[in-house]
């Protein structure tokens, strides 16, 4: 039982991490705020992939000397860190899509606030 | 946006910083082989270093060290030294992005090293160029109200 | 409909709580991703990055080697992936600026 807490419970703090993200989607009313719920969805994503990458004993992926035999469990698994160094970047960039989104809508109706932008909508749409 | 006018005390500490995180991200662009770093880590930190120019400096003056032209110019460039390096590949009789056929080293290994050297430079520059095009894109033009 | 949400929320939390159940323990070695070969005998992504890629590319550093070389197609994707958000970026924030110099501020798209 301790061993499975042990081996377990670094996912389940990443999962309430995840669960604050998709908090800050669905309940928060302000697009900012909805995006800054996206990016902390983000970052669970890649912290749980940084966490599946472990080896208990490991070192980080980088060749400290020139070895003849290379043991695969003396350096933690190289893949997950290369796909989410990727994802970071990725995700800086499209949150920079999301702002400018963002200033245009409040350019367009002078409000960030879901509730008023779908009244001005409805307002808008006889004409 | 209201043109604040600048602080000496923050202006001077931000030159002063500046140009050590360019050469840092440049010492982890071209490190990136041997330590921790490569074109992405080193192009964010090449773009830190321009925005906290652009940030300590108001207006034209934090124009001058790297102007708003030249984003998507370089970034654009970035992205063909990617392609570029794969076509070579490609023109020297072998598949795309296989560096192995670049004729850069005798030593196969070597030759891929250098690919990998070459796509990372590309990298680096493509994500210093957006990043800061991003940034200066957002505060473009906010003198609303 | 808030209470929904809070109960959707929670829902929600308590199913990926038990998914993750099934996970493999973090950090252990006999684990599937972790270990030299994959159950049909092929040997494992992760491994053989790891035995090859001094070998291979002449880079202690893997992450690069995987970056770069054995995963090039991918990071191909992702950097035309950053050059179009800087360009849609650009292309949503500077036509207002073009428009404002007719000087018309109100007229918005």
């Amino acid at each position: 039982m301790i061993k499975f807490l042990l081996g377990h419970y670094a996912y389940w703090f990443i999962l309430a991490l995840l669960v604050i993200g998709l908090y800050g989607l669905i309940i928060k009313r302000n697009l900012v705020k909805k995006v800054i719920g996206l990016s902390i969805f983000q970052v669970a994503i890649i912290l749980f992939f940084i966490a599946s990458s472990t080896k208990w004993g490991a070192t980080v992926p980088v060749l400290t000397d020139h070895q003849e035999v290379i043991q695969s469990a003396a350096y933690i698994n190289p893949l997950p860190h290369t796909l989410m160094l990727t994802a970071i970047v990725v995700g800086v960039a499209t949150s920079g899509v999301a702002f400018a989104l963002i200033i245009l809508i409040y350019r367009r109706y002078r409000t960030l606030n879901e509730n008023e932008l779908l009244e001005r909508l409805k307002e808008d749409e006889p004409e | 946006m209201k043109e604040a006018e600048n602080n000496p005390i923050v202006s001077l500490i931000a030159s002063i910083v500046s140009p050590f995180i360019m050469l840092f991200g440049l010492y982890v662009i071209f490190h990136g082989h041997y330590s921790p770093g490569g074109g992405f880590q080193g192009g964010t930190l090449m773009a830190a270093s321009i925005i906290l120019i652009r940030l300590a400096h108001s207006g034209q003056t934090g124009q001058l060290q790297f102007p708003a032209t030249l984003n998507t110019p370089l970034g654009s460039l970035g992205v063909l030294i990617y392609y570029g390096t794969g076509l070579a590949a490609l023109w020297w009789g072998g598949q795309f992005l296989n560096y192995a056929y670049l004729p850069l080293a005798q030593a196969i290994s070597w030759r891929r090293s250098w690919g990998i050297l070459m796509v990372e430079i590309g990298v680096g520059l493509a994500v210093m160029a957006i990043l800061v095009s991003i940034f200066d894109d957002l505060l473009e033009d906010n003198s609303y109200d | 409909m808030r209470v929904v949400n809070y109960i959707l929320l929670g829902v929600f939390f308590l199913l990926l709580i038990y998914a993750s159940t099934s996970l493999f323990y973090r950090g252990d070695l006999e684990a599937l991703v972790n270990r030299e070969k994959s159950p049909a005998n092929s040997p494992n992504a992760a491994a053989y990055y790891i035995r090859h890629a001094y070998h291979d590319t002449h880079s202690p550093n893997m992450v690069t080697a995987i970056l770069a070389d054995y995963r090039g197609y991918d990071t191909l994707g992702e950097e035309t992936v950053i050059l179009t958000a800087g360009l849609i970026c650009f292309l949503l924030l500077r036509r207002e600026r073009k428009k404002k110099k007719k000087s018309s501020p109100e007229k918005k798209q």
